[in-house]
């Protein structure tokens, strides 16, 4: 079955550079949490937690973002455009739809992995969170959606110049505004409507209500499906506009 | 336009397919047909729409007009049951990288969804002269054992029709040879293959078919020798005081020879007409 083999390839991928892709992982959400953590939010105290503890569960939806996005668009985009390897599957006989599944997986698990690198490090600064089965469902969710998004937006681009569009006017914005540095509370309301539809802002306000309360919105879980689906098929379109 | 009776024996049919990008048309109205166990070479400058013509075939391309069959079935990008008879080679590296040749190879079998590949693909490796870099990763091989790496990857599923898309480009000499052995051994399996080149004599040592392609179109398709045959198997090749080269094709020797007598030139050869010369002639455009 093609996700299989597509997860096959993936984690001999992944062996292969594991040195290389564990401390990429680490970088960015470690300089976070010194600056933003131990630097700005000593002694900040937001809804009734340390600015820590606030802090992680958004730094975990920002990496599972970053990471699953970037896992499977880079892929893509090289598979395509220099390795021409994408090709290969549009003249074998495979099913599109699994094919995207199996990479939009691969991706997904490569932003749970760097979620489960946060947690570790975040315990190594004496930071205990909650977790439960739907911190994980959430975190999943988010992984695999953006490594949907990541797989549409890699194959719907003619050149690796035109990925940094989706970066700086799609995950760039998402990253700072979605609530997961700041609570959305204090926006007007405008901006706190339009924010709180965006796929990140579930994410990261579900897993801080899971950390600090214990509780959550289940209605989160339903618009990450939405959103999930919705990429998917969007990729599973990209894939077949590949045959001109 | 329906496909004639007379073409049911073929296994490879294109029936007036016509591929445009935008205003620029790649294919103009090509009819075809290859037969099974048929080499064909399918021969023409950069741009004349061979690639188009492959990629069309291999449902890559969906055509603007005109109909594509192989083995009386429309080829299409879901016809799964042809693409399990195809093996495409295509005119750049598509191997995994990241992959070693082994690998590789498992990789394509998976896709292929063929169980038992171990004798296959250890069967591959040798044939393609790879058993010792198999568990090299496909980016530290050279040109010629990539080229090697993919015709196996295109053999992993034993396909009926092979599409060769310049597979001896930016080869050196002994790597070009190697595959054009291997491709010596696959036409004696009897697979049809279709094999794109803008190397003349590749064309003419391999291929028992070999059809003239210009600007999208189609100018003839016949055996190597016959083409020579009909344009004069003998070439005088004659340097005029313009500082041109000038060729004169006859059919006998005789012929040629008391050309030549006639001819003022500082460097004037008679030689055997060879395809480049056929294909000089079609095109009046010297393939480098």
């Amino acid at each position: 079955m093609e996700v299989f083999t597509v997860l096959w390839r993936e984690f001999i991928f992944f062996k292969r550079r594991f040195f290389k892709i564990t401390t990429s992982a680490i970088m960015t959400p470690l300089l976070y949490l010194i600056a933003f953590g131990w630097g700005l939010g000593k002694d900040i105290v937001i809804e009734g937690a340390t600015y820590m503890h606030f802090v992680i569960p958004g730094i975990i939806a920002l990496t599972t973002m970053n990471t699953s996005f970037n896992a499977i668009s880079v892929r893509i985009n090289i598979s395509k455009l220099y390795e021409k390897s994408f090709e290969y599957y549009l003249t074998s006989p495979v099913n599109m739809k699994l094919l995207a599944l199996g990479h939009i997986l691969a991706g997904a698990f490569r932003g749970m992995y760097a979620s489960g690198l946060i947690l570790l490090i975040s315990y190594l600064f004496g930071i205990k969170i909650r977790i439960n089965f739907y911190f994980v469902l959430i975190c999943f969710l988010n992984s695999f959606l953006f490594a949907a998004f990541g797989y549409g937006a890699a194959l719907s681009i003619e050149s690796h110049y035109d990925m940094s569009r989706f970066t700086t006017y799609v995950m760039t914005p998402m990253s700072f505004l979605c609530g997961t540095f700041f609570s959305l509370k204090n926006l007007p309301p405008l901006v706190k409507g339009v924010i709180g539809v965006l796929p990140l802002s579930h994410t990261s306000q579900s897993l801080r209500d899971i950390v600090l309360k214990g509780q959550f919105d289940h209605r989160s879980i339903l618009v990450l499906l939405i959103y999930s689906v919705v990429f998917y098929l969007w990729g599973i379109a990209m894939s077949y506009r590949e045959v001109k | 336009m329906l496909i004639n009776k007379r073409w049911s024996d073929c296994l490879i049919e294109i029936d007036g397919v016509t591929k445009k990008f935008g205003d620029f048309t790649a294919v103009d109205n090509v009819s075809l047909t290859i037969k099974k166990g048929e080499f064909l070479g399918l021969l023409g400058p950069n741009g004349a729409g061979k690639s188009t013509l492959i990629n069309l075939l291999t449902g890559l391309l969906k055509p603007t007009s005109g109909i594509l069959k192989i083995d009386g079935q429309v080829m299409s990008r879901n016809n799964m049951k042809i693409k399990k008879r195809l093996g495409v080679v295509p005119q750049y590296t598509n191997l995994d990288k990241e992959l070693t040749a082994y690998e590789n190879l498992v990789f394509a079998a998976k896709l292929f969804k063929i169980k038992d590949y171990e004798d296959l693909i250890d069967e591959l490796l040798e044939t393609m002269e790879l058993e010792e870099h198999r568990e090299k990763k496909a980016m530290n091989l050279s040109g010629g054992m990539q080229r090697r790496l993919m015709i196996a990857k295109a053999l992993i599923n034993d396909p009926d029709v092979v599409f060769l898309d310049e597979p001896t480009v930016g080869i050196d000499l002994n790597g070009r040879r190697k595959i054009w052995d291997i491709l010596k051994y696959m036409k004696t399996l009897g697979k049809t293959i279709l094999l794109t080149t803008h190397y003349i004599e590749e064309a003419d040592y391999l291929c028992n078919q070999v059809c003239l392609i210009n600007e999208g179109k189609i100018f003839k398709k016949d055996t190597p020798d016959r083409f020579k045959e009909d344009l004069g198997i003998y070439t005088v090749e004659y340097f005029d005081s313009e500082m041109k080269t000038n060729y004169s094709y006859f059919k006998k020797k005789e012929e040629a020879e008391k050309y030549v007598s006639n001819v003022e030139s500082i460097s004037c050869t008679i030689r055997k007409t060879t395809l480049e010369d056929v294909f000089y002639n079609f095109t009046n455009r010297k393939v480098v």
